[in-house]
């Protein structure tokens, strides 16, 4: 009698070949199974994971595509302005200088910036009880050779043409000083009306005023670039009487073949002593605080809508699972009176919630990065103040596609558990 | 082999007990081929239930091979149902996935045996019960006849001590029933110990000793 219990003892199953069949017996399911509904479960874990990935990824993306846009249209990877209650840069041209030797930086521009009023019908307005068409902005003076470089502004000319410099009097007007780019936004702020490429307006600086032939039209997803106008060096020295020639902001890029970053540029300005004449900021730091406010928002709107995918997903596979462990009770019942282990068959189940969610999710994964992200890439989300992206960093993706599967596991055991621990009699006579 | 003491086993619903067994004693040796029969409602396959470790008795005392089945924790008797038991049912209780080849290596694999050697024995068994040229074959792609004798290949795959059968010929022609029964009975010349639940004395006969059930008592006992 102890002889077979020691036997029975000695031949305890073993861990790994629950697992193995457990193993075998999910893949002849998942192979017996019907194609159309697994493809379908396929499908639903496939959606789950995009709505956890893309959603927030483009909520992120929106904001992204503002600080991107930023960095590559306004700020470039380091920028200098005027430190509080400062009116420009000091010691700009030992700034400029020590840029300019510094290696790895790939170009630079140095602004010069003058709060400005434009009037645009002075010419036509014979009614004086009427306002004149008038709006307040920053008249920004640049080298245009330094600025294109570094900003591509040529680029973003929508309306006439880019500035010249062996030409004066002409001025490049901001979009969002134009009723007609700005309208909705117009109403909160003066913009000028009926303003085209080759009408003369009329340029306010301090006592200073001067006409200037408008030359083209600017626009971009930055506000900082869209509502100022534009002027080569030469002219704005003409229009602005202010002593010295110190200038209102820096902006420097660093060299895609660099190995420097941001903050390491930023310390070298920083050791060089310029800390005293400017305030010296990455283009992290100069994203404005509320892009960032809305960046936290956002993000956490996209794991709201991401967790109710989730429980979506897990409410799905539990449901699926249940129903085939109900459907099979009997089939359970039965390998369970021939000896199987109920962690086993268990262990089948949630193997076969591996697999449906494993599958959705690679399918995910190879969307997003193979077809989504280059789409929003080349075709980007028109928003106002930037070019939404799809922003979905890969460690953040392994981890929601690891998260999916965590959820869908437990999703998958507790149905099947429910099941398994039923009375084996009961279950092979489906009482 | 089995040895079985004041067995009972009764059914409750919320107001109502239904006593099925009451008192059932029963010696099976080894080697021997019982068959249990009786009317419908009897307590033949109640008493099958109990004797396999299916189902928990109300009261009574189970030996089965040296071994008193109330002192196994649950784990135990799954393992003792793997490697000392085997079972076929009335509807054949095949896995509807698996070909008939994966149906017999299920236990085996669950024992540890690899793929590879549960696959060998499995075609054995199937080649034993005339069934080899159809291995791949799922089981419904079999006839009920065919499918029975797949159950009867792995219910012996693992070398049983004991052949539990709950009326494996019911749900089968004449023709298939005979071949079924027929296989117990080569199995049975070559030592298989076999416990058959049936209610058809054409295939009982088969059996070295019949015990008669009625109203959850054994009334006879028949040897041949």
């Amino acid at each position: 009698m102890e002889a077979t219990k020691s036997t029975n003892k000695k031949s305890k199953t073993k861990w790994v070949d629950v697992l193995r069949v457990g193993w075998f017996l999910a893949v002849r399911q998942i192979k017996g199974s019907n194609k159309s509904t697994t493809f379908l479960i396929v499908f639903i874990m496939m959606l789950t994971f995009l709505n956890l990935v893309v959603v927030s990824g483009i909520l992120i993306g929106l904001i992204e595509g503002g600080n991107k846009a930023n960095k590559e249209q306004y700020t470039g990877d380091v920028i200098v302005t005027t430190i509080t209650g400062e009116k420009e840069i000091t010691r700009t041209n030992e700034i400029e200088s020590t840029i300019a030797k510094m290696p790895g930086v790939e170009s630079f521009s140095v602004r010069y910036l003058e709060s400005a009023q434009i009037e645009a019908n002075y010419k036509t307005r014979r009614d004086f009880s009427v306002l004149p068409d008038v709006a307040g902005t920053q008249v920004v003076g640049i080298n245009l050779d330094q600025e294109n470089k570094l900003s591509n502004i040529s680029n973003f000319v929508v309306e006439g043409e880019f500035l010249d410099e062996s030409e004066s009097g002409y001025i490049l007007i901001g979009a969002n000083l134009l009723y007609r780019y700005s309208a909705g936004f117009g109403d909160f702020f003066a913009s000028l009306d009926g303003v085209y490429p080759g009408d003369e307006v009329k340029v306010t600086v301090g006592n200073n005023t001067k006409t200037f032939v408008v030359k083209g039209i600017l626009d971009t997803k930055v506000d900082q670039v869209s509502l100022r106008a534009f002027l080569t060096k030469a002219d704005f020295w003409r229009l602005v009487d202010r002593p010295g020639v110190n200038a209102n902001e820096f902006a420097v890029r660093i060299s895609s073949s660099s190995s420097m970053s941001p903050d390491e540029l930023k310390a070298n300005l920083v050791n060089a002593g310029f800390a005293k004449d400017g305030r010296i900021q990455t283009a992290t730091e100069a994203i404005p605080e509320f892009l960032n406010q809305i960046r936290i928002a956002f993000a956490l709107l996209g794991n709201v809508i991401g967790s109710v995918g989730i429980i979506v997903a897990s409410i799905t596979i539990f449901i699926v699972i249940f129903i085939n462990a109900v459907t099979r009770r009997k089939y359970i019942g039965i390998m369970k009176g021939i000896g199987i282990n109920e962690k086993a068959i268990e262990i089948s189940y949630v193997i076969q919630s591996i697999f449906y969610a494993s599958i959705g999710g690679l399918f995910g994964i190879f969307i997003v990065y193979v077809l989504l992200i280059p789409f929003f890439l080349s075709h980007p989300l028109d928003f106002p103040f930037s070019d939404g992206i799809l922003v979905a960093p890969v460690n953040t993706t392994m981890f929601r596609f690891f998260l999916l599967l965590l959820v869908t596991i437990i999703a998958g055991y507790i149905p099947a558990r429910n099941i398994v621990k039923k009375n084996t009699l009961d279950s092979i006579l489906g009482r | 082999m089995i040895s079985v003491k004041n067995l009972l086993k009764t059914y409750k619903t919320k107001d109502i007990e239904t006593p099925v067994l009451r008192g059932i004693d029963l010696e099976v040796k080894a080697g021997e081929f019982i068959g249990i029969m009786g009317k419908s409602g009897a307590g033949k396959s109640t008493l099958m239930y109990q004797v396999s470790m299916l189902d928990n008795p109300t009261g009574g005392e189970i030996i089965l091979d040296g071994i008193n089945i109330e002192s196994l924790s649950m784990e135990e008797r799954t393992q003792m149902r793997l490697f000392e038991l085997g079972y076929v049912f009335q509807d054949y209780a095949l896995i509807p996935e698996l070909s008939a080849r994966e149906n017999a290596m299920i236990p085996l694999l669950m024992q540890g045996k690899t793929f590879i050697e549960a696959g060998k024995i499995a075609e054995e068994v199937l080649s034993k019960v005339g069934l080899l040229h159809r291995k791949d074959n799922k089981p419904s792609q079999l006839s009920g006849g065919e499918q029975q004798r797949v159950a009867v290949a792995r219910a012996i795959a693992h070398n049983p001590k004991i052949l539990f059968a709950d009326e494996p010929t019911a749900n089968l022609d004449s023709v298939s029933g005979q071949a079924v029964i027929e296989l117990f009975e080569e199995l049975h010349k070559k030592g298989q110990t076999i416990v058959m639940v049936t209610h058809e004395p054409e295939y009982a006969q088969y059996c070295n000793r019949i015990v008669y059930l009625e109203d959850g008592k054994i009334v006879r006992e028949t040897v041949k």
